[in-house]
């Protein structure tokens, strides 16, 4: 288990360097689905096994589809911005990595082991709908405020595309001279 | 599995955070800056389960399905944002949005 962890660990980190240095965006979300199934299996080495399911479930399952679902609606070729020059890395891995220097000297004055124990599904459950039961709530009152906000902001999104298919069609149309039709703008819009 | 120690889980953490903040502060890119900014929630989460491990209690585990939670919502309406940014300024450089000169 100790050399998983470690393996586990290296791999993560490994892939998420790459997720942040890749330039197609593509590939850099597939580093990032490679990067949380190492945390998935670190979460296992760890005694939480309950808690490794989910994130391949929801994080690298639902949370990445959804990136990736953005990036193809998005049709990216001509979006991306320039390439950051190298330069640009200097000042914010200077000023990190003196923050995680500082972190690491920190944790390795001193070593405490793990406790060992696995600590399964029953037990996180019960802490779910015991104390932790109000914070629950709130969760679910937090994931319908982003629906709707999502749904909000991307709908808004859907009607300017549609107006704008909308006076595509019809400036096709007069065009060709053949504007007999509204029926045929407003199928278009609605698609 | 009990010589992996407390530490070496946190700096592990640690580690995936920085990698996180230092994408952050540098690429462009809107999606890549919602992907670090996922990698930092995720290292927070596992500085949580690592905590939770350390005293064999399930409140880590609780903790870190709020954190998932949280980043569901963040990711759905920063998307949601992405697409918006797309159609309004044509590219997704995270530079082009100086409309209130911050």
């Amino acid at each position: 288990m100790t050399i998983l962890f470690y393996i586990a660990a290296a791999v993560a980190v490994l892939a998420t360097l790459l997720v942040v240095t890749r330039r197609n965006l593509v590939h850099a979300l597939l580093y990032l689905v490679v990067s949380l199934f190492a945390v998935a299996v670190v979460f296992y080495t760890l005694g939480a096994p309950f808690v490794a399911a989910l994130e391949v479930i929801v994080y690298a399952g639902a949370i990445m589809m959804l990136f990736v679902f953005a990036v193809m609606l998005l049709n990216l070729q001509a979006a991306s911005p320039p390439r950051v020059p190298w330069t640009a890395w200097v000042g914010p891995a200077v000023l990190v990595g003196v923050l995680l220097a500082e972190v690491i000297y920190a944790l390795t004055i001193e070593t405490q082991p793990l406790a060992g124990a696995e600590v399964g599904a029953t037990a996180v459950s019960e802490a779910l709908y015991g104390p932790y039961v109000l914070a629950v709530e709130l969760a679910s009152m937090l994931l319908l405020a982003a629906l709707v906000a999502a749904t909000h902001v991307a709908a808004r999104a859907r009607e300017d595309q549609t107006a704008a298919s909308v006076e595509r069609g019809r400036a096709v149309l007069h065009g060709q001279g053949t504007a007999s039709e509204p029926g045929v703008i407003v199928e278009e819009g609605d698609a | 599995m009990a010589s992996v120690s407390l530490e070496h889980a946190l700096i592990l953490a640690a580690i995936l955070f920085a990698i996180g903040f230092a994408g952050l502060l540098t690429r462009r890119n809107l999606i890549v800056v919602l992907a670090c900014i996922e990698i930092m929630l995720n290292a927070a989460g596992l500085a949580f389960v690592a905590a939770g491990a350390r005293w064999g209690q399930a409140d880590g585990q609780v903790m870190f399905l709020f954190v998932l939670a949280m980043a569901g919502a963040e990711v759905a309406v920063g998307l949601a944002i992405a697409i918006r940014f797309r159609q309004s300024l044509k590219g997704l450089d995270v530079d082009d949005a100086d409309r209130m000169r911050g």
